[in-house]
Parts: structure tokens; sequence; C-alpha cells
């Protein structure tokens, strides 16, 4: 059983609450934080290795120390609770379950960054989820953890909390802070990065809520203890959301180094694959990274054991590996299509791209054109070489990522699953539209 | 700016909208459009005409375009009425790979009809939406600010059968109760 750091009291009931998370040592992260310099609560966050968990994985406490601190201009933290990856549920899980934890790391990153007032951007869609963090934000003002002069240090906070309303691209940092702004959100062209110039063109850094929240344990425990959790650079523990064919869907909280076999099969975590079936692919972290065969995401091309970390994972490169991304684990089962599930996922891009730039606009609404008309049968052979095409354009040709995140799923299914779009051009009647083992209730009549 | 808007904020949304514009500085007002979007699209009966998004320029001193760009880029914001009831279907892959097509299609059969639209009583509205981090719990729909999880057509049976029953006026995501 791996150690669990951010999810330990979970289920302890109650722990919504300010008192019950009090009760089981809440907030004394914070404490300890505001005995310290701000300089040194960056260093320790800087030991413990701890690197962005909203997909990108750059090293939290470098993000920190790139902060520019001019005089006189405010400062900012923002955190990016805008979880729209497809496949990634954890940050809502998180905020809905133990909400202060986010505002516990909140309140110690901006005294770290010396910043004032801090947002957090949560997606609008997740109005309940607002209303449970208003709920603890207001508690954490009433008892002196927010507000003027927290808990007696003469650091004056304030948070707030921003709702978007209904766009991915928005989990992108610029984007996140135009929307903030009230603007459409547009990705920003970097440089200037946010350290230097983000809301409002003050200094901002942008964190995702689970490294946000990783930084609690990170300042009870040090920097070093939490660095020996894990398995090298991948250091500490990483909430992994599971969906798709498993017999036990939800979020688990791993040491980064887990085999992802035994994260797959084991009944601690997702209990093996539904209804007796057998593993056809997996898409490791968030619907962004390449989607991997079953002889490939249980074991590297060497044939060692595949781990569940950001060097693991990656093994190969694009050829033979994937990414940790967001930790969204989208299992498949042998009945699956991957050329529908891919499908899908080309029709979200489209829907998500913001127009900008013209490969990612045009693009991303060709290739979903073209996934619709082979599902539709009159695919031709030219058409699969015609989607390598167009994802190889758009790859590194656009000003945020949502260009390579669209790019990647097209690329690793024709990489890994060519055979399929081929058998589905040249034998139309064996196109698998649905997944009619799991049709709903097994009612097909009644959806016909 | 219309001078004949006729549109008005209740006294709560008014608070409401005050103590959004109080949370970001001085002269970054326009920092709280999307949260006045949302109080103007509960307050106007589910979506947002050109009038209530004139309004809502004047109460942020900015221009009705900049209302108008932000309003049509975000998914949540309606620029055309609505059914009482939206009903928002998960379609992405994770609610794919577990039968969201299925569920798609019985709710079409049931409302006859087709997604996009509208009831003719006015009464529900279907749309497709994409992934709203409930991949775990699929399929998935929300109608309002309530998630559905682990959707069957028993379910939706049961879920539509009550918005029939207990729905009197539109069911956005922010409602005239959270304004109070």
């Amino acid at each position: 059983m791996g150690r669990k750091l951010l999810t330990e009291n979970i289920n302890v009931p109650g722990i919504q609450s300010l008192d019950v998370y009090r009760h089981h040592g809440g907030y004394e992260g914070l404490k300890k934080a505001l005995g310290m310099s701000p300089d040194a609560i960056v260093e320790e966050v800087k030991k413990s290795g701890l690197r962005g968990r909203g997909g990108a994985g750059f090293p939290t406490g470098m993000k920190w120390s790139f902060l520019a601190k001019p005089d006189g201009v405010p400062r900012h933290l923002v955190c990016n609770a805008d979880e729209s990856e497809p496949g990634t549920f954890k940050d809502r899980y998180m905020m809905e379950h133990i909400p202060h934890l986010l505002i516990e790391g909140m309140a110690i990153g901006s005294f770290a960054l010396g910043a004032n007032t801090s947002y957090i951007y949560i997606r609008g869609e997740l109005l309940y989820v607002y209303h449970i963090l208003q709920k603890a934000i207001d508690e954490a003002y009433a008892a002196g953890l927010l507000g003027k002069n927290i808990m007696g240090s003469g650091f004056d906070f304030d948070l707030h909390l921003h709702s978007g309303a209904g766009a991915y691209i928005c989990g992108e940092e610029t984007a996140l802070i135009e929307s903030l702004e009230g603007n459409r959100g547009n990705p920003r062209i970097k440089p200037p990065f946010p350290a230097i110039q983000g809301l409002w063109q003050r200094p901002t850094v942008v964190n995702n809520v689970e490294s946000i929240m990783a930084v609690v344990p990170i300042l009870k425990m040090g920097g070093d203890e939490y660095a020996k959790i894990g398995i090298g650079k991948s250091t500490g523990t990483k909430l992994i959301s599971a969906c798709g064919h498993i017999n036990k869907p939800g979020v688990y909280e791993i040491e980064l180094g887990l085999p992802v076999e035994e994260f797959i099969y084991s009944d601690e975590y997702c209990g093996g694959i539904r209804n007796g079936k057998a593993l056809k692919a997996v898409v490791a972290g968030g619907s962004s990274v390449p989607v991997l065969p079953k002889e490939l995401i249980l074991k590297l091309a060497n044939g060692e054991p595949r781990l569940m970390s950001y060097e693991s994972l990656s093994d190969g490169g694009f050829v033979t590996g994937t990414m940790l991304g967001s930790g969204g684990f989208i299992v498949m089962d042998e009945d699956t299509s991957v050329v529908k599930n891919l499908y899908t996922f080309t029709r979200f891009y489209h829907h998500e791209s913001c127009g900008q730039c013209s490969p990612c606009r045009e693009g991303t609404g060709w290739m979903e054109k073209i996934l619709h008309k082979i599902l539709d049968g009159h695919g031709t052979l030219e058409d699969v070489d015609l989607l390598w095409d167009i994802q190889s354009k758009i790859e590194g040709k656009t000003i945020c990522p949502l260009g390579e995140a669209a790019a990647w799923p097209v690329a690793s299914a024709i990489r890994h699953f060519r055979s399929e779009f081929e058998e589905y051009v040249k034998n139309p009647s064996s196109i698998k539209k649905d997944n009619h083992y799991y049709r709903v209730n097994n009612i097909s009549s009644e959806v016909a | 700016m219309n001078n004949e808007n006729k549109l008005k904020f209740s006294d709560d949304a008014l608070a409401l909208s005050q103590r959004m514009v109080n949370r970001y500085p001085e002269g970054k007002q326009k920092s709280a459009l999307i949260p006045l979007l949302h109080i103007a699209q509960a307050e106007f009966g589910g979506w947002l005409s050109s009038d209530a998004m004139d309004y809502v320029a004047s109460l942020l001193k900015i221009t009705s375009i900049e209302v108008y760009e932000v309003a049509s880029f975000y998914s949540m914001f309606n620029l055309k009425p609505v059914g009482k009831c939206v009903i928002e279907v998960c379609h992405t892959g994770p609610c794919w790979l577990l039968g969201s097509d299925d569920i798609v299609k019985y709710i079409e059969k049931k409302l006859s009809i087709k997604v996009g639209d509208t009831t003719a009583d006015g009464m529900f509205t279907l749309k497709t939406v994409e992934c709203l981090a409930s991949c775990g719990t699929a399929p998935m729909m929300q109608i309002g600010e309530k998630y559905h999880e682990n959707l069957t057509l028993t379910k939706v049976d049961d879920i539509i059968h009550e918005c029939k029953a207990t729905v009197v006026e539109h069911v956005t995501h922010w409602t005239k109760k959270e304004i109070k």
C-alpha cells in the first residue's frame, strides 16, 4: 500500500469543514510556513522535486523562483482549477472532498511568493464545487486564516474564487489569465512569461490544484523527505483519475514508480478489465497524450515493466512511449474501436480550439471530418495518409500546446493501430460505431 | 448603448454583482464580466439577449462589443432562448466508451427532439457537451448545477420525470436561488 499524502484523510467524515480539517492537522503546514522566510519555502519546494501536476510536469519550485519581484508591483498566485482534460477528474474530486487543503496550499504559496491577493480559477460547470470552496473560504476568513494578518503573522492575504464559463483552452495558463481579465480565452504569445507579465501585466504564477495541494505535505514533512518518495526525478505521489473499461474507476493516489500492470490489475487500484475482457489500449495521461496498445503500455520496448512515472511513461519517445500528463488514465478493452474513440477526441479539440492559429483552427476540423468520413464507410487509404499529414502540420506550429494535444492522439492512433483504419476503409461493414457490449442497461431495442 | 434597455437586475443580483466586482483591483472591473454574465443568464430567463449583454456592459462600464465577444466564446452562455431544463450530455471519449451515444439517442427518442433542439412546450433543450471531469462516473449529464452520473436509461427516465414535476422556472447553472 503506497503512502497517501493528499488523500490520507479524504474519507474522514466532515473533513470538508474547517473544524474537522484542523483536528486532523489542517493548517499546521501554513503555521509552519508563516514562521519561515518566503525564500526558505521556495527552497523546500525545490528540494521536494515536485513537478507541475496539471500535465506539463515543469518543476514547481523552479517556476516559483522565476517570479519577478519589481518594487511596488503586486504579484499573484492563480490556481488553475479549470480541469477539462478528457479522462481527468482528480482536481474536482479533491476540491469537493477536502477544500481546505487547497486553501491552505494557496496561503502557503502566496506567502512564499509575496502575493497578497490570489485567485482560484474554477471551471464554470463545476458550480457545485464552487459553492463548497466558497463556504470553506468563508470559514477560513472567519477563523483568521484568510484576510488581514493571517494567524497573527502580519501577512495580509485575500483569496477569491473566479468562475469560468466552459472553455478547455482556459486550462492553458495564459488563456486562463486572459479569461480572468474578462476576455476570450486566447493564449498569449510567450515571452513575456506570466512570471514577468501575467495577470493585469503583473508577475504571476499559475499552478494546478494538485500542485498547490502537494505543497502542504511538502512543508509539513520537508522537501527532502518528500523527495525520498517516488522514483528518480518523479518524486512524491500523484493522483491518477482512472476511467473506461475497468472494474474500479476512480481517483487513486499512487507513489510514482508503481508498475502500470499493477495499477491496472491490482484490486487496490483499477481491479482489472470489466466483464472479463482483455485490455486493448490505454491513454495514460489525459486525451492529449499518445495512445498505447497493451504490449507497449505494460512493458517498455526492451521488455522491462513500464512504471507510472514521468520518465518511464515517456520512455521510447513517441515511437513506443507516451506521457504521464495530467494522470487521466483511460482504459479501453478489446471490443473498443480506437478509431471511434479518436473521433470523439478530435471532435473535442475542434470544439475547443480558440481559433487564433490557422493550423489548429482549420486542421482540427479537417481531422474531425476525415474521421467522420471513415466511420461513415466512405474513407480511402489516402484519407489515412492525409490525417497523418494534417496532424504533422499542426504540431509545433501554434501559439499554445492545444495544437500538439490535438495532433498527438491522431499520430499515435495511426502509428499503433493503422490496421484498424485500413480495415474500416477496405471493409466498411467491419466498422464498430458503438460499443454495443456496453449499451446502457443492455436494452438496445429502446435505443435503436 | 441601447437607451431603451428595460432590463434590470434584481436587488440581490445587483448586490452579488458588486461583491464580484470587489474581488478585483480598482479599474480592473472587466474581470467580473464572466461572473456577471452567469448572473445575467440566471436573471433573464436562461439566455443572453443583446439587451442583457448591453446591460452587463453598462454595469461594468465597458463597450457592448467587449461583452459580445466574450459571451460568444464560452460554451455555457446561451445566445438564443433555451428550454427550462437544459440537458447537457457529455459525449467525449471516456463517456462514449461507456455508452453516452445511447444516452443521447434515448433522450432524443423520449423527448422527440434532436440534439440542439427544444421541446415544443419549452420544457427541455438537449445539448451534447465536451468532457465535464466526470469520467470515472460515466456516462453522465448535467442539468443546471447538478451532475447526474453513472447514468442508465432508467435513471434518465427518473430525472426527466422529476424535471417535469418540479421545474417551474429556468434551471441554468447559476440560478436565482444562488443569487440570494
